[in-house]
């Protein structure tokens, strides 16, 4: 009996870590590696240590163009914030037999490839596309505004893909919110502004930061909407990545920027970590034993 | 009591849940500086009244006066009330003393004051040296302990105690039972303490409030719910209580009629104007009942029965006794160290006797 249950476990195990280490690890580590390598027009790579694609990280003008696309993911995952945290409140006001529905609701749109509803959104933003069309037709411009290969386009489509990115994290956590504590916040003399700050906030905290987190990865990946929306001028690091590999052919920057991005996502991750220990959730009177 | 102002009225207070009417014109005085108790079983609306003072309900009608305010107009957070809640509702990510000192801050007392004040009521439950402590590095005890400091450092006019104990072990129980009698008389504030845990209200209460079905069923002190229960289902509620139905056969002075039940001709003591045959219950407390070996007995007012099981309490023998009417009563004697015969006999057979007053006699409500 013992021994089968070994046995499963070392197979169940062992299998899991070994997809992990080949997927995962062994690619990760080749990643490492090549952006340790020197550049070759004809092969690519050639395995001579240089730190040249580590060099070109640090030059002044990628760390602009990084600068850029962090702030653009910020931007976006600002404003699923905005849009995903009132969202959830009222959402936690309906009954809850409605709640499911609506967040199935929220999730139906995902069965479309996003690539084809960026460019929905393409034929929305542009000079002839529905808004401008509709804004030209009340009267409420002259001439058709340029939406289309902006910034704002592309922090438009981000936004739109990643929304429910935030909210379904946000949901989990406010689902948890215990709220008897706002009761007692209530009872306490507090009011529905400071309920929220201290106490709805802070506590659904965890939420926040995973959703941001959930946001702000993709939206620096993402190059197909800066692609389609943004034109060549607004690129994100996924398009610098994308471009190092297959057009300017630089694959040991294009393995140092990757490398950047998982450091990158590990500090996020590490945030995450430190969020949901500061609001510790535990508590009540299930926990009250040492 | 007479000392005491009203402080809050509820009067002709209604709620109702979805075709459920759990207040049902609800009058209620309650006094400063009491400490009273609301007992009920489950369902019976105790919880709902404390949830309307509190403000955390509304009324469906009835109107809630506290020192002549009406608080209909005062949301929950601007109430000089303030409650411990039954599972303490303790802010998980702040430390016992940020958790005492929410109040203070959200009526932006002085930040010197708070300090002060949370200090007095972190020693007040003695808790001085857990103040940087989080909620669950506490035990049951000491996160009750900041739940009421929590609510006392306010100063309320009205302190609310949810079940507060219920989720504590018995031995604890007994122990905050006493400490929180010992805060209500050090602070001199008004407490109103929900239970269904009648020894907990006897224990604790200057009056107590028996609540079923959203209708007082009577108010007074532990004692007088004790000894004079008004109806039926109070005596039954608090503590145990044989019963007895029978009729009224003649009165025989202001104070006593005489009874027919269990086959016996019985006097009784009573100050309702009963008339003769008048439908009564005459209720008896374990402990009143005497029981003597039958052949013993001369006296001629007594009932007797068989035993059918004997339980061992430790402080008392309590003795399940079957009549030839097929009642069954239970009576709780205490131990006679010193008398070599105390004990029965299963199928044995004996007398049941009191002393005449003690009963209680209530007008025939329904049969069961």
């Amino acid at each position: 009996m013992n021994m089968q249950i070994n046995q499963f476990r070392f197979w169940a195990i062992g299998l899991a870590t070994s997809w992990l280490a080949l997927f995962v690890l062994v690619p990760s580590l080749m990643v490492l590696v090549t952006s340790f390598l020197t550049r070759d027009p004809d092969f690519l790579i050639r395995f001579e240590f240089s730190l040249d694609g580590w060099r070109s990280v640090f030059d002044p003008s990628f760390i602009s163009l990084l600068w850029d696309s962090l702030s653009m993911a910020l931007i976006t995952a600002c404003i699923c914030l905005a849009i995903a945290y009132p969202f959830v409140m009222c959402l936690m006001s309906l009954p809850s037999k409605w709640r499911p529905i609506i967040l199935f609701l929220l999730i139906v749109p995902f069965w479309t490839n996003s690539l084809v509803r960026i460019y929905a959104i393409q034929y929305l933003l542009g000079k002839k596309g529905l808004i401008n069309d509709a804004m030209l037709g009340i009267g409420l411009i002259d001439k058709p505004l340029d939406l289309l290969y902006t910034p704002f386009a592309v922090i438009f489509g981000l936004s739109y893909i990643l929304l429910p990115f935030m909210i379904l994290p946000i949901y989990s956590a406010m689902e948890k919110l215990d709220l008897r504590l706002l009761d007692a916040a209530k009872d306490l003399g507090a009011n529905a502004a400071q309920r929220l700050w201290r106490i709805t906030l802070p506590l659904t905290l965890p939420g926040i930061v995973a959703g941001s987190l959930m946001v702000i990865l993709p939206a620096m990946g993402m190059f197909f909407v800066a692609d389609l929306l943004g034109g060549s001028k607004h690129a994100l690091l996924g398009n610098v990545i994308k471009n190092q590999f297959i057009q300017t052919r630089d694959w040991p920057f294009g393995a140092a920027l990757s490398v950047l991005m998982i450091i990158l996502l590990s500090f996020m991750l590490w945030l995450y970590y430190r969020a949901t220990k500061l609001s510790n959730r535990q508590g009540g009177i299930n926990d009250s034993d040492f | 009591m007479t000392e005491y102002q009203p402080l809050l009225q509820l009067s002709g207070v209604s709620k109702t849940f979805a075709d459920n009417t759990v207040l049902d014109a609800l009058d209620l005085t309650i006094y400063d500086g009491e400490f009273l108790t609301l007992l009920g079983p489950s369902g019976c609306g105790k919880t709902t009244v404390l949830r309307i003072i509190a403000g955390f309900e509304q009324e469906d009608c009835g109107s809630v006066m506290l020192d002549q305010q009406n608080l209909a107009v005062l949301k929950a957070e601007l109430r000089p009330v303030n409650t411990v809640f039954q599972s303490y509702a303790l802010f998980p990510h702040m430390t016992v003393y940020e958790n005492i000192a929410f109040g203070l801050k959200m009526h932006k007392v002085a930040k010197a004051d708070i300090k002060t004040r949370v200090d007095e009521a972190l020693r007040m439950v003695r808790l001085d040296s857990f103040a940087q402590r989080k909620p669950h590095q506490l035990s049951g005890g000491q996160q009750q302990r900041v739940a009421i400091a929590r609510a006392v450092v306010n100063r309320p006019r009205l302190l609310l105690l949810d079940e507060s104990l219920s989720a504590l072990d018995y031995k604890l129980r007994q122990e905050m039972q006493i400490e929180l009698k010992r805060l209500q008389r050090q602070l001199n504030i008004t407490f109103v303490y929900v239970t269904h845990d009648q020894e907990e209200a006897l224990s604790m209460s200057d009056r107590i409030v028996v609540l079923n079905k959203g209708k007082v069923q009577q108010i007074g002190t532990p004692r007088e719910i004790y000894e004079n229960p008004a109806n039926l289902f109070v005596a039954r509620f608090i503590g145990e209580i044989n019963q007895f139905d029978g009729h009224v056969v003649r009165r025989i002075d202001e104070q006593h009629v005489e009874v027919v039940a269990e086959g016996a001709d019985w006097v009784v003591k009573t100050d309702h104007p009963f008339v003769a045959d008048d439908k009564v219950h005459v209720l008896l407390r374990p402990e009143d009942i005497r029981l003597t070996k039958s052949e013993l007995v001369l006296d001629s007012v007594h009932v007797e029965g068989h035993i059918y099981e004997c339980s061992y309490k430790g402080k008392t023998l309590d003795s399940y006794i079957r009549l030839a009417s097929g009642t069954k009563v239970i009576a709780s004697e205490f131990f006679d160290e010193d008398d070599p015969d105390f004990d029965y006999r299963l199928e044995q057979k004996v007398a049941l006797q009191w002393t005449t007053g003690w009963e209680v006699v209530l007008p025939y409500e329904y049969a069961n």
